[in-house]
């Protein structure tokens, strides 16, 4: 079914008895060209270019749980292009480009929002290295401009401008950044996969790996093996548990990241906006709550909730920069399980296993990186070779040593991301 | 989450700061070789349940391994990293 304004006039009016399920609920057969592990954001969308750009169908995606019900479903939405490493900066303007012509591609609104990034600084040194970001930002083709701070209060009137301790002294504003509806990523990709063929297997989770003379078989899974000549481990958040199906050990450690909804208020923050001198950053979603976030609680943890040092410092942070926002009553608080690297960047690559992929180690940027990371995983599923964007995505780099991408200049080990 | 210094007794997990899985404990040789040190310095288990880690006393400097679990939080256990390394 194509979707389409006038289907729901039609649907309206005939008491919306003629929608049908988005996708098929579908058994798993013994034998498949490819097999997805994952079916979150990352792993439907790859099944979904895997499909579209290279007309490969026979695949199934396996999720353990419900589609959609992981990180891709637990996040605080934001859709940016503003990093400055090479590496990063070619991929998330890529993953941005492709979220640009997302819904229209998909047919499907994912209510992606471009109302515009702006992340504020508090004092010269770090304007300097805004501008610096900036550049980077306009070199790689997308969109970067430096407010002053009459500038910012213009956009943001509400925050407290002379904070005694940290006044605000201008910020970037990357115009084209923004939100998106998370869940509806996970449903416009699924459905769009479905459509196409791909077998979408929930409550299925993979127990094994079969490998054989250093090739990859198949999988084991709790609905019975099933065979493939390529599978793609795509579960950060579990990559480590998964991959060690697979006798690896991979350079990633689970941290928690916390964020916070409030009730639901009139239209306040217009914005995505982040400060410059404490871990905080906001937007509001379009059913009125208030979306904020801070820092990882630094220590591994798969809990899904976090402790109260980062939610004092993530409150303080907020009522430091907007007052207002001590009015707002926080709704819920819940806390995602982030696959974290030494550098703080990803991971798309082959393994030393023939015919099988690992996407992981999204840190805590995945949600943004949905369309690129499965455009150019699938591209190296479908043609062996590492699509541009992502082709510093290597796994073997802490080994070398060659190619870390240390966004935040300290250091490539664990714990300092 | 509190955990229990060795020197200083129950303490706020504020207090401490956290380096990463007590792995860091067993250093390798120097002339080890490239595949031991990626998997010192990078390479985890990183386990969902059971584990071991290192923190940091600030107060009183000494470095601690905690067991404890990554699920539920529960620490089972702390003992200074000088005597757990024995």
């Amino acid at each position: 079914m194509r979707y389409s304004g006038l289907q729901v006039l039609k649907e309206g009016l005939f008491g919306q008895k003629g929608w049908k399920p988005v996708w098929r609920d579908p058994a798993p057969k013994s034998e498949y060209d490819i097999i997805i592990i994952g079916g979150g954001g990352h792993g439907l969308s790859t099944a979904y270019y895997l499909a579209k750009e290279h007309g490969l169908t026979n695949i199934a995606v396996l999720e353990k749980g419900y589609l959609g019900g992981g990180n891709v479903g637990r996040n605080t939405t934001i859709v940016r292009a503003n990093y400055f490493l090479p590496g990063n900066s070619e991929f998330y303007s890529h993953s941005l480009k492709l979220w640009e012509t997302l819904e229209q591609d998909l047919n499907y609104n994912v209510m992606h929002s471009q109302r515009g990034l702006i992340n504020l600084f508090h004092s010269d040194g770090q304007r300097d290295a805004f501008v610096r970001r900036g550049n980077a930002m306009i070199n790689q083709g997308d969109d970067a401009e430096l407010l002053d701070r009459a500038g910012v209060r213009k956009h943001l009137p509400y925050l407290d401008f002379d904070n005694i301790r940290f006044p605000v002294y201008g910020g970037l504003l990357h115009r084209r950044g923004g939100t998106a509806r998370h869940d509806a990523v996970a449903w416009g990709y699924a459905r769009g996969a479905d459509q196409r063929g791909v077998d979408l297997i929930q409550n299925c989770e993979v127990t094994g790996i079969d490998i054989e003379n250093g090739k990859v078989r198949g999988v084991q899974t709790t609905r019975g093996a099933i065979r493939a000549k390529k599978v793609a481990i795509v579960t950060a958040g579990r990559s480590g548990q998964v991959a060690a199906l697979a006798g690896m050990r991979l350079p990633i450690e689970s941290h928690i990241l916390q964020a916070f909804v409030t009730e639901g208020l009139k239209p306040v923050i217009d914005h995505v906006v982040s400060f410059g001198m404490g871990h905080f950053y906001i937007s509001q979603s379009d059913k009125g709550g208030l979306v904020f976030g801070g820092d990882l609680d630094f220590y591994s943890s798969y809990a899904s909730r976090g402790n109260l040092p980062m939610k004092e410092h993530v409150m303080d942070a907020a009522m430091t920069l907007m007052p207002i926002i001590g009015k707002a009553k926080v709704l819920r608080s819940w806390g995602g399980i982030m696959d974290m690297t030494p550098d703080g960047s990803p991971i798309i690559d082959k393994t030393d296993t023939e015919g099988l992929f690992v996407d992981c180690g999204w840190c805590y940027g995945g949600f943004k990186a949905v369309p690129g990371s499965g455009f150019s995983l699938a591209h190296l599923i479908a043609t062996g070779n590492h699509h541009a964007p992502a082709a510093r995505y290597r796994l073997d780099r802490f080994r070398t040593g060659y190619g870390i991408m240390d966004e935040e200049g300290k250091g490539s080990q664990h714990n300092l991301h | 989450m509190r955990l229990t210094c060795p020197v200083c007794g129950d303490r706020d997990h504020r207090e401490f700061t956290y380096k990463g899985d007590a792995v860091m404990l067993d250093r390798p040789a120097p002339d080890a070789g490239t595949d031991a040190w990626d998997s010192y310095l990078h390479l985890r288990d990183n386990p969902c349940g059971d584990t071991r880690d290192l923190w940091y006393h600030d107060p009183c400097g000494a470095w601690v391994v905690v067991e404890r679990n990554t699920v539920t939080h529960a620490v089972t256990g702390t003992a200074l990293a000088s005597e757990a390394k024995r």
